[in-house]
């Protein structure tokens, strides 16, 4: 019976348009039992264009305020055809519309600010600048950044990782006053040094991917930091680099870069840490 | 009773706390003492095995400690 009644429905569909025909092969067999009704009312919805397209996000919890229980993984499933093309725009969808006690940093939501960094489907990324996988219908995992305390849900505490920015003294060091009391300046071929440095926005991405950084972020600084720290090597306007450079040789701040290059494979921004790290080491070595 | 090096912690920093009480003015140190005491009270029910939970409390304990303890805090509720 139930084998002749699903034949039928195919050969319906068949003389309706292509959606249509989806729709009747998408819905489960329980329902077929039902009355024609049902599925006349299927077909007049799909008619318009309005096939929904389901996703689930597997978003991980966990609240600070009941230590003692365990991190867990929580299932929100969303239509796509009602959100955003990003993941942020999901997340948000979530807490607005499902659970509003899920916790995630976001700002700009354009990729400028870096708050929203965290690991979708395995890799580091921005959720902002990462587009909801469509053509797959695989459920999406979303992590916090790895290797590091969790603050709460989505939110890793980077406190360690701003310390170890600031240790390396991020601003202009200089004594020479510029020779006509205005700017400093600097040629184009200078300032084409910087281009591929000054764009990182500290997003922690690549530092948190990186293996040696897990393993000894107590003293290694990471890829990150030390983007950051080519960057004013490289400016021709600072004149402290001896000290920049002393501060960097010893065995743990800069060597234990291994070049795996898990950081220019994760960079969200598209920059390249490993060949900054490369250049500091090549600068030290010569 | 041997201490196992997670608790030896737990005792650590309940004493920096009393320690850093007495840097306090004595009017308001009583409720500095009190606060403290509360603070590790609020958690005494969890299983001493429950490392993951016993070391975020660890590393929440001296964030509060490092904020309570800054001179321009004279006086808690």
């Amino acid at each position: 019976m139930a084998a002749l009644r699903s034949s039928a429905s195919v050969l319906l569909g068949a003389a309706a348009s292509r959606p249509a025909l989806r729709a009747a092969a998408a819905a489960p067999a329980a329902v077929r039992g039902m009355a024609q009704l049902a599925d006349g009312a299927q077909h007049s919805t799909t008619a318009s264009g309005e096939q929904p397209k389901l996703k689930t996000f597997q978003v991980y919890r966990w609240n600070p305020d009941t230590p003692t229980e365990k991190p867990r993984m929580q299932s929100y499933t969303l239509d796509l055809n009602k959100t955003g093309p990003m993941v942020l725009d999901a997340l948000i969808r979530i807490k607005n519309e499902l659970d509003p006690t899920l916790t995630f940093r976001r700002s700009c939501r354009e990729g400028i600010c870096g708050s929203c960094a965290m690991n979708i489907n395995g890799t580091n990324t921005l959720a902002c600048l990462c587009r909801i996988p469509t053509e797959s219908s695989a459920d999406i995992k979303i992590y916090p950044l790895p290797h590091t305390y969790v603050v709460k849900d989505l939110v890793p505490d980077l406190t360690h990782f701003y310390k170890q920015y600031k240790s390396i003294k991020p601003y202009l060091q200089r004594d020479t006053p510029s020779p006509d009391g205005k700017e400093y300046r600097q040629s184009k071929a200078d300032r084409k040094k910087l281009d591929g440095l000054y764009e990182c926005i500290l997003c922690a991405c690549c530092s948190t991917s990186c293996p040696s950084y897990w393993w000894n972020s107590e003293e290694y600084l990471g890829p990150a930091i030390l983007l950051q720290s080519y960057r004013w090597l490289a400016d021709s306007r600072d004149e402290k680099t001896a000290e920049r450079r002393d501060a960097l040789n010893n065995s743990m701040s800069l060597y234990r870069c291994h070049t795996i290059l898990n950081c220019t494979r994760t960079c969200p921004k598209g920059l390249n840490p490993g060949l900054a790290i490369a250049q500091i080491k090549k600068e030290m070595a010569f | 009773m041997r201490l196992s090096g997670l608790q030896k912690e737990v005792l650590a920093l309940y004493r920096q706390c009393l320690r850093e009480c007495r840097k306090k003015p004595a009017a308001s140190r009583k409720n500095f003492q009190v606060f403290a005491r509360n603070e590790f009270e609020k958690n005494i029910k969890i299983d001493k095995r429950d490392f993951g939970a016993i070391e975020f409390l660890l590393r929440k304990g001296r964030r509060q400690l490092d904020l309570y303890s800054l001179p321009g805090v004279k006086d808690i509720k």
